[in-house]
């Protein structure tokens, strides 16, 4: 508690800085150890690993059969893994199916894969129209699905996470693993976009 | 509970107001409000159902305004001074200090903190338990109806399903912790989980969009047949 200049602050800072200083002072927590979890979340896991995820499975079919079976263990055969995720499961999406992912209960997210999950994801406009009204929520978001797909919702209020494998654009045959990687966006993960060619550039995030 | 947090199908929130190149944190805050929650999980003091449950007990209104963080920050509070770990008398105290500019805080009275936690009181956190055989009830493909129920406490059956009719497509036959009970230390009643498909019309009648699928992970205990 250092700044204590309480009067320009949100209430609950002021709260979690207290209670921080409670916990550390009765040797509950180690300050330290926040800090480095704060600079795994900022710093290490995000989206990107994710996409290396999907990068490897276009281009090594073995891989992908093996991730559509079992998503953690693997993620696990690159180095990936973590808390919040004790089962994974990747949908696949192709011309004819399209899949998106919610937790309506309370935002559940594969955040060793994913990171943490965007404040819209957790917004409660997403939690309670995505599953109800999914193709009108698409389209507002910028991904209008053509009629004849049909469209997957999976609500993850158990202890199984998802990730989506989005189709691969068009016109990448050339590229390299690091390269596909590059063109994975993370809401094409979630399923609320889908990948263009790189000739049409990518929708980032 | 039938709470705010069971938004499935809920009316009235607007558009999904997408931000473009989002921070992971929005303030220092919110990082260390989930980054102390991250520390206690590991320190065997509650478990994640009962964590969940808690954040469901906010009053609706506060719920709604308090944002993710703000209610993680609230389950947090909450959970220590039931628990006995840290008092809301003594956050109070910190806090008036805190908005006082004291120079140094009151010295903190340990003698009554039920820290460090004896072994017959640490709590498991994590979800499921693999070394645990179950047997499915149920199998894919089959029709199962989802039971009507409205549990005062925890639950993880959203009621946009209870009483819906669906089809198992896939049996996560692990030995999975049913998360109603042990959410008030009623028991881990491990059992499988089912992938529930409904088209959705079943579930959103004449409203509902053309050619779309809900899928939903339930535990056995929420499932019956037909």
């Amino acid at each position: 508690m250092s700044d204590k200049s309480s009067q320009e602050k949100p209430w609950q800072a002021v709260r979690i800085e207290a209670m921080e200083s409670l916990l550390a002072g009765a040797g509950i927590i180690d300050p330290n150890r926040v800090d480095d979890i704060v600079h795994r979340y900022e710093k290490n896991v995000g989206p990107h690993t994710g996409a290396r995820v999907v990068a490897h499975a276009w281009v090594d079919s073995g891989f992908k059969q093996r991730l559509l079976r079992d998503g953690l263990a693997a993620c696990a055969e690159l180095g990936i893994g973590g808390p919040e995720t004790e089962y994974l499961k990747v949908v696949e999406n192709s011309a004819t199916v399209h899949n998106v992912v919610v937790c309506t209960l309370c935002s559940c997210y594969p955040w060793p894969i994913l990171g943490l999950p965007p404040a819209w994801y957790k917004s409660s406009a997403y939690r309670s129209r995505i599953v109800r009204e999914p193709r009108r929520v698409l389209a507002e978001m910028g991904l209008a699905l053509p009629p004849q797909v049909t469209l997957r919702v999976w609500d993850s209020v158990s202890e199984i996470r998802y990730l989506v494998l989005p189709e691969r654009p068009a016109n990448t045959g050339h590229l390299d693993e690091t390269a596909l990687a590059a063109l994975v966006t993370r809401d094409s993960m979630i399923g609320v976009a889908r990948l263009s060619t790189p000739e049409h550039g990518g929708t980032r995030p | 509970m039938n709470g705010i947090h069971d938004m499935g199908g809920l009316h009235g929130f607007g558009t999904v107001e997408v931000e473009f190149d989002e921070p992971v944190f929005h303030s220092e805050w919110e990082s260390r409000v989930f980054c102390i929650t991250q520390v206690l999980d590991t320190l065997e003091i509650w478990n994640l159902d009962e964590h969940r449950h808690e954040i469901e007990r906010m009053n609706p209104v506060d719920y709604l305004a308090a944002g993710y963080y703000g209610r993680w920050l609230f389950a947090m509070e909450q959970l220590l001074d039931r628990k006995g770990i840290v008092s809301r008398e003594e956050m109070e105290q910190r806090i008036a200090e805190y908005r006082a500019d004291v120079r140094h805080y009151s010295p903190l009275d340990n003698s009554r903190r039920r820290w460090p936690l004896a072994p017959g009181e640490r709590v498991r956190w994590g979800a499921w338990r693999k070394e645990v055989q179950v047997t499915p009830r149920f199998a894919a493909q089959q029709q199962v109806r989802v039971r009507n129920i409205h549990p005062p406490g925890h639950t993880r059956v959203t009621n946009y399903v209870r009483g819906k009719t669906g089809t198992i497509v896939q049996v996560y036959d692990q030995a999975w912790v049913f998360p109603d009970t042990r959410a008030h230390y009623q028991g881990e009643n491990v059992q499988p989980v089912y992938s529930v498909r409904f088209s959705a019309r079943t579930l959103w009648g004449v409203q509902a969009e053309a050619d779309v699928f809900n899928h939903i992970d339930l535990s056995e205990d929420h499932l019956e047949s037909l």
